[in-house]
């Protein structure tokens, strides 16, 4: 699905796209938060849109916030993290392996 | 005065001359964490045998005399979206709930470094989302002013906890107000520093580019200590700023006289409580009495600084929070999945609270093909003009003047249900993210009971005459030695 064409002056945003940016973001959503969410970002972006009476044509953006570019250090060699440790975390594992359920689909 | 009421500056005078020791404050403060967090739940998590035993080795250090710093054996608590080596570090997040770090931020580093104790982990809206910490996953903190309102957020555990004397200080993160707004509902010291001056690493992320880690503290003086310790380049965070550390301290009783004090016009047109008003306008005679020369400015751009913000922050946390995927770290589901696509929406679903989704979906929604020319390049040229403003202003004039929120803190559930109007409250303290400037939010009177706070706003690298400035006001005026009595 592709999301409908851009309509800046009256947005609203449909359950359809609602169910769609889910998807994109990697998070399920039931059908009761479909319908508020609906509503909240149409609400949202609604308000959003006062930025369109600034004329930014000639303005650059920005796209950084500090004051310098290109940081650089020496590559010095420490102890990292063991593995014992690091394993840790992991919500399953086995021996050295991250475990994940089914990711390529060979039926 | 009660030993958890201390100051900073007092706590170090007493522990150095020996008449208590940090084993003996801490206690203390832990006793009244025991006596009071129950009302206020300030605490996500508190480890006290850990504080008692660093308070032991602060004490050996005192006795030796060497190596010792003005926060050596001060008990004091982080945010909970710090990491701390072995401590459970949850973000406000169910999606983090079990999650015990690896390593510390530097931040936590550098305070275990100076010998500060530390208590534990404070509450906080989830992932920094929210403005009164009543997005946090597990439990509402109360403000100890008036235990059915708000603390403010999304650092209302750290303002909640320095207000009722349930830490000495703390350590917050400012993405859009987080420290500033907290600190004013609460009565307390919030500083946002300049982006870069205090390093990030080991802060879990909202808005990288907005994120500012910062103290909240008594008063002024704590406050510049406590930056002195935690500011400078980490080689571990390529933005951190390289520029030398002030010695702020030292400088604090620098006269002000004849300092320009800018009053934006735009701020005190846009609306707030008369009360807030009343009090700003008294706050302003001050200044005048102590030399300070006031003068209108205009920042003509105010008005767009909300939607900028918060159309950059969803972009930047929709990208932030996509490591949260249930496979290497973290919560992951408990339900039978097909596939690891299952495993993460899952896992998100149920990881993830309301406010969470609302604001990644929005940054899917904004950064999609066709949408991101009209909202997140908009909203990033819109920030040229913002910073352009304070550019401008900060010709006129060496600081601004600004009302912390344009209300005293609201009651617990007023606004939770209306993410818009939640996200009004924020109206004073996000063009300071969006131009990484400085702002020190001060106490600086009372409506109807409720605190009230203000902010000073310096060009970038300016803490020091932000200090000087509240440190002034703060000599002649009592609002910060006022605490909450909480029954």
């Amino acid at each position: 699905m592709v999301i409908s064409p851009i309509d800046t002056a009256t947005p609203s945003i449909s359950t359809d796209t609602v169910r769609y940016i889910a998807y994109l973001i990697r998070l399920k959503i039931l059908d009761e938060e479909t319908k508020v969410f609906s509503q909240q970002f149409s609400q949202i972006i609604e308000y959003f849109q006062l930025l369109n009476e600034i004329d930014t044509r000639e303005v650059p953006p920005a796209n950084e916030n500090c004051p310098m570019n290109n940081v650089f250090r020496d590559d010095q060699v420490l102890p990292s993290m063991s593995r014992e440790e690091f394993l840790n975390n992991l919500p399953q594992h086995e021996g050295y392996y991250v475990k994940v359920p089914l990711i390529f689909d060979d039926r | 005065m009660e030993l958890y009421n201390l100051s900073i500056r007092k706590a170090h005078e007493l522990l150095v001359k020996k008449q208590i020791s940090s084993v003996e404050l801490t206690s203390a403060v832990l006793a009244n964490i025991h006596r009071l967090d129950p009302k206020i739940r300030a605490y996500l998590t508190v480890v006290e045998q850990r504080a008692l035993e660093q308070a032991r080795k602060a004490d050996i250090r005192l006795h030796s005399r060497e190596n010792i710093t003005p926060l050596t054996g001060i008990p004091y608590a982080v945010k909970d979206c710090f990491s701390t080596r072995g401590i459970r570090t949850t973000c406000g997040s169910k999606i983090l709930q079990d999650y015990i770090p690896q390593y510390s931020a530097s931040v936590v580093e550098k305070l275990n470094n100076a010998g500060a104790v530390l208590l534990g982990k404070h509450n906080m809206d989830e992932f920094g989302m929210g403005s009164s910490c009543e997005n946090s996953a597990f439990f509402n903190t109360h403000n100890p002013w008036n235990l059915e309102r708000v603390p403010g957020g999304s650092s209302g555990g750290s303002a909640a906890s320095v207000s009722a004397g349930l830490s000495l200080f703390a350590i917050g993160e400012d993405t859009g107000g987080s420290i500033r707004m907290p600190a004013g509902f609460c009565n307390i010291v919030g500083l946002k520093p300049t982006y870069g001056r205090v390093s990030r690493y080991g802060h879990i992320a909202l808005v990288s580019s907005f994120d500012s880690v910062g103290p909240l503290t008594q008063d002024v003086y704590d406050c510049a200590t406590v930056l002195q310790t935690i500011a400078g380049k980490d080689p571990k965070d390529g933005t951190s700023l390289p520029d030398p550390v002030p010695i702020y301290t030292t400088s604090l009783e620098k006269s002000i006289n004849g300092l320009r004090l800018g009053i934006p016009r735009e701020y005190f047109q846009a609306g707030m409580e008369a009360g807030v008003e009343t009090v700003l306008q008294d706050a302003i005679r001050v200044f005048e009495k102590l030399g300070m020369q006031v003068q209108e400015v205009s920042l003509p751009h105010t008005r767009a600084a909300l939607p900028v913000y918060y159309l950059i922050l969803f972009a930047e946390a929709s990208a932030n929070l996509a490591r949260f995927d249930g496979t290497r770290f973290g919560y992951s589901t408990n339900q039978k999945v097909e596939s690891v696509i299952d495993l993460i929406l899952q896992t998100r679903q149920e990881g993830f609270g309301e406010e969470v989704k609302r604001r990644i979906m929005l940054g899917a929604y904004t950064l999609s093909a066709g949408y991101y020319d009209a909202y997140y390049l908009k909203a990033q040229k819109v920030r040229s003009l913002i910073r352009e403003d304070f550019r401008s202003a900060f010709e006129k004039c060496d600081v601004l003047l600004a009302p912390t929120c344009p209300t005293t803190a609201f009651k617990i559930g007023e606004k939770k249900q209306d993410p818009l109007t939640m996200y009004l409250s924020d109206i004073f303290v996000v063009a300071t993210n969006l131009a990484g400037v400085p702002a020190l939010s001060l106490p600086c009177g009372f409506s109807e009971g409720l605190p009230v706070g203000m902010q000073l706003i310096g060009n970038h690298l300016s803490e020091e005459i932000l200090f000087q400035i509240g440190y002034a006001y703060q000599a002649e005026t009592e609002w910060h030695n006022m605490h909450p009595l909480i029954t």
